[in-house]
């Protein structure tokens, strides 16, 4: 019964999606008040029959009702509750309905939070929401209903939700991530909105860059949080691997910030607007190419979900009309948009120029990477893959600029700057930073890697830069304190978020170059030397846990001869999918990590285990949280709240009509 | 509008309908379809023993006379649980021998894997080394072989058979060969 109900919720919430997607259209052309407000109402009902139908498949979750295909390959009785209710998004079926519940939610926040809107734009923006939702729902219900019952036979116990996805890394992942890739549908919707309208003002920059910013800071520490899982779950000691599925979610989030960075041009300085639509546009696009590539089965990678090509022909015509209606409506309108262009050579909008082509040249790097091995298929039917190879030295070469750059950008005025005046402050910085990277790499390790050297400085330069920047600042009043609190909330969210940036690259840098990996074979009780560390092997047992067997070693590691830390790393065999996985056991430190992880066992008892030495690898994800931060402290300002765009609507507003 | 600038503002779709156009052909494709060089060719020399009866040594002697199929399998692989039941079905319902490989597994596993899930193998190669496995460009369990009357190999499929699989493309290929085989 919970099962149809919740379809029903499903099918109903198609009904609404379609009302929702057409009515206020046709209501904001015909300037009919009625329609234009069935937007909200019809948003807010999207969101509950949506949660509704969620709820359903979560109840059967719970009540372990495998008589619900969904269910029975991804659950088993055995599964702890609280797997039971993540295992919902555990595969394809499910983590779309948790794809369209989001960006429910999104909408009907949009409803919610959008009151000083115009009605015309509102209804618009919902609509364009309600249209996406209509794609998605008849996705999840003609080919990937969740709600498909197995009948007559009905499984005795089901196969069991994928190990690696009984996890806390992998239980928060997927809704940070959604939340990311979903949230830039609102900025995509205000972009269609404003083309719809003909003419983009910078009201319309004002009201997009806060939804941006936040999709954006749910997608950075979404991504962060699956580089986090993949390093302590895979048991390999990575933490990015350019496989396709993660560069789907990374190209988004690049898009996401060349588009955070022109909006700022656009609302400031009614600058870029073409250029920003297209972003708004392209960041979106990028987020449902990315639903493509991972759920159509056109890429291999070892995300991917079970494939049937019925689904990727229907995300595929989905994209097209998305896409290819939002891309037609900007060409349509392109002579209609008008930027203002009164900024000389030397200041900020240039500066974001650069920025911006700087991080699309990033972006096509990956672009490119992914998708080449199916452009090389349809030219010349051949297969290639890309790796890492390709991506890190071209990927790097741009960044690099892009850092070397962000000191000048951040401190050059709108409009116009004097050149010697932005550059005179940063020569003795930059000198600074290359003697910090120098020392700092020779007290981790002696031998200095030019490539390493470089980057480190690159990282430990913007670092000091950012902080200069607040030096100046605090200067310019009479006490630094005075100083320091007049700048502006989004100025700090930006400072604060290159000083992530700076922090993530640094961790990069040192990590990939000078972290070591040893393989050893050890018996139980016995020791073994691997540089100032003395490893023990002290015991080895077996567990027993509500799903799993658990064989866990227990080293005993000393440092330099004294105690240091005791590890106990794990093999575990999942009894129903018969699966054996490796958990890591890490001794996580802000400067390094030491991680272990058990390969397999050798005779007489002996083991191949993997030791690690990760230096600076937690700066990585740290980075991650400080650019979250950064978004955050970005919208908190002031500017965003409701009672100054009040009153900047009805001084504004009424004309637009 | 001047042409010239439609032109450039169309730019975006233009570049957009290209990339439809790539991804339309690959979703024609498969990408776990492995290109191997082992179609045309006969199954590689073997000499292992039998999961059954460790005792029997099994070669390319004993591999059937007629149209057959080689089935990569282990126990620790996950979609070979998935695709067990279907084997027993197919080989059931349709008049055709299926060999297992038991690729790089351990011999009681795999016997109370057979005991408890039945046995659709006329026999399995227990390849414990994983030597023949190698021989054959073995991907990942399960894979499957199309093999004809005169030991060549015809077909290869990475990955779980099920009702699809089997009527869209192993069947026609079986029915097909089994036909020839009958021709001469």
């Amino acid at each position: 019964m919970i099962p149809e109900l919740g379809h029903f919720f499903l099918i109903l919430a198609l009904v609404n999606a379609i009302i929702l997607g057409t009515l206020p259209f046709y209501g904001a052309q015909m300037q009919h008040q009625g329609l234009m407000r069935l937007a909200s109402k019809a948003a807010i009902g999207q969101f509950v029959l949506l949660l509704a139908s969620y709820i359903c498949l979560t109840l059967s979750f719970i009540q372990s009702d495998f008589s619900v295909a969904y269910v029975a390959n991804h659950s088993n009785s055995l599964l702890p509750l609280r797997y039971k209710i993540t295992a919902v998004w555990g595969s394809h079926e499910g983590s779309l309905l948790l794809w369209i519940l989001i960006l429910a939610a999104w909408m009907a926040a949009v409803a919610i939070f959008s009151k000083t809107l115009t009605q015309v734009v509102r209804a618009r923006v919902l609509a364009t929401l309600g249209l996406i939702t209509v794609g998605f729902v008849s996705f999840a219900l003609f080919t990937s209903n969740p709600f498909e019952r197995v009948l007559p036979f009905i499984p005795i116990d089901g196969a069991d939700l994928n190990p690696l996805l009984q996890d806390f890394g992998m239980i928060v992942h997927p809704p940070m991530l959604y939340m990311g890739f979903v949230g830039f549908s609102v900025v995509f919707a205000f972009a269609i909105a404003g083309l719809l309208q003909g003419d983009l003002d910078q009201k319309w920059a004002k009201w997009a860059r806060p939804w941006t910013t936040v999709a954006w800071i749910f997608l950075t520490i979404g991504i962060a949080l699956g580089s986090w899982w993949a390093y302590y779950e895979l048991g390999w000691g990575g933490w990015w691997f350019w496989d396709p599925v993660e560069n789907a979610s990374f190209m988004p989030w690049l898009a996401g910030t060349a588009l955070l960075h022109s909006l700022a041009a656009t609302e400031k300085r009614e600058a870029y607007k073409s250029w920003t639509v297209l972003l708004a546009i392209l960041t979106f696009s990028l987020s449902l190419l990315g639903t493509f590539l991972v759920r159509s089965g056109v890429l291999t990678s070892v995300h991917a979900f079970a494939t049937n090509p019925e689904r990727g022909y229907f995300i595929l015509t989905f994209l097209g009309f998305a896409v290819g209606g939002a891309l037609t409506l900007y060409a349509w309108q392109f002579d209609k948009i008008k930027s203002k262009t009164n900024y000389t050579l030397i200041s900020k909008e240039i500066a974001i120029v650069i920025n911006n082509i700087l991080l699309f040249c990033s972006l096509l790097v990956v672009l490119l990477g992914t998708l080449y091995p199916l452009i090389a298929e349809f030219l010349w039917q051949e297969k290639v893959s890309i790796g890492p190879p390709f991506f890190n030295p071209y990927f790097s070469f741009f960044f690099a600029f892009i850092l070397f750059l962000i000191p000048f950008g951040q401190n050059m005025n709108w409009k116009q700057d004097n050149l010697k005046s932005v550059i005179k402050p940063y020569s003795v910085l930059f000198v600074v930073s290359l003697g910090l990277a120098t020392l700092l790499i020779w007290l981790i390790v002696g031998a200095i890697e030019p490539l390493a050297l470089l980057g480190l400085m690159l990282g430990i330069w913007l670092f000091i830069a950012c902080f200069y920047y607040l030096f100046a600042q605090s200067r310019k009043s009479k006490s630094w304190l005075a100083g320091l609190s007049k700048i502006s909330l989004s100025y700090w969210g930006m400072i604060v978020a290159h000083i992530g940036v700076a922090v993530s690259v640094i961790g990069i840098v040192i990590t990939s170059y000078y972290s070591i990996e040893k393989d050893i074979r050890i018996k139980p009780k016995e020791s073994v030397q691997v540089e100032n560390l003395s490893i023990y092997f002290a015991d080895f047992k077996n567990f027993n846990h509500e799903n799993y067997l658990s064989s866990q070693a227990v080293f005993e590691i000393s440092k330099d001869g004294s105690y240091f830390t005791t590890l106990k790393p794990e093999k575990r065999r999942y009894q129903v999918s018969k699966q054996l996985m490796t958990e890591a056991a890490i001794k996580p430190g802000f400067f390094s990590d030491l991680y272990i992880s058990m390969a397999e066992p050798l005779a007489e008892g002996a083991w191949a285990i993997r030791l690690y030495y990760k230096p600076f690898v937690r700066w990585i994800w740290l980075g991650s949280i400080l650019m979250a931060l950064g978004g955050l402290l970005a919208v908190s300002d002031k500017r965003y709240r409701q009672k100054k765009l009040a009153k900047f609507k009805t001084a504004k507003d009424e004309a637009v009509i | 509008m001047k042409p010239k600038k439609l032109l450039i503002a169309s730019i975006p779709l233009i570049i957009f309908a290209l990339l439809v156009l790539v991804f339309n052909s690959s979703l024609k494709k498969d990408p776990r379809e492995l290109e191997t060089k082992l179609i045309g060719q006969a199954v590689p020399d073997f000499k292992l023993a039998s999961v059954t009866d460790l005792e029997r040594v099994l070669t390319n002697e004993d591999l059937p006379k007629e149209v057959f199929l080689l089935n990569i399998w282990a126990t620790w692989c996950v979609s070979c649980y998935a695709e067990h039941p279907y084997l027993i079905k197919f080989a059931k319902e349709y008049p055709i021998k299926w060999i297992g490989v038991n690729y790089k597994d351990e011999s009681k596993n795999a016997l109370a894997y057979l005991a408890k899930g039945g046995n659709p193998y006329l026999y399995s190669i227990a390849d414990v080394q994983g030597t023949l496995g190698i021989d054959l460009g073995v991907y990942g369990a399960p894979e499957t072989f199309i093999v004809d009357a005169n030991g060549i190999i015809r077909e290869r499929h990475v990955g779980v058979i099920d009702d699809r699989v089997w009527h869209n493309k192993i069947l026609p290929i079986v029915e097909k060969l089994q036909s020839e085989q009958g021709a001469n």
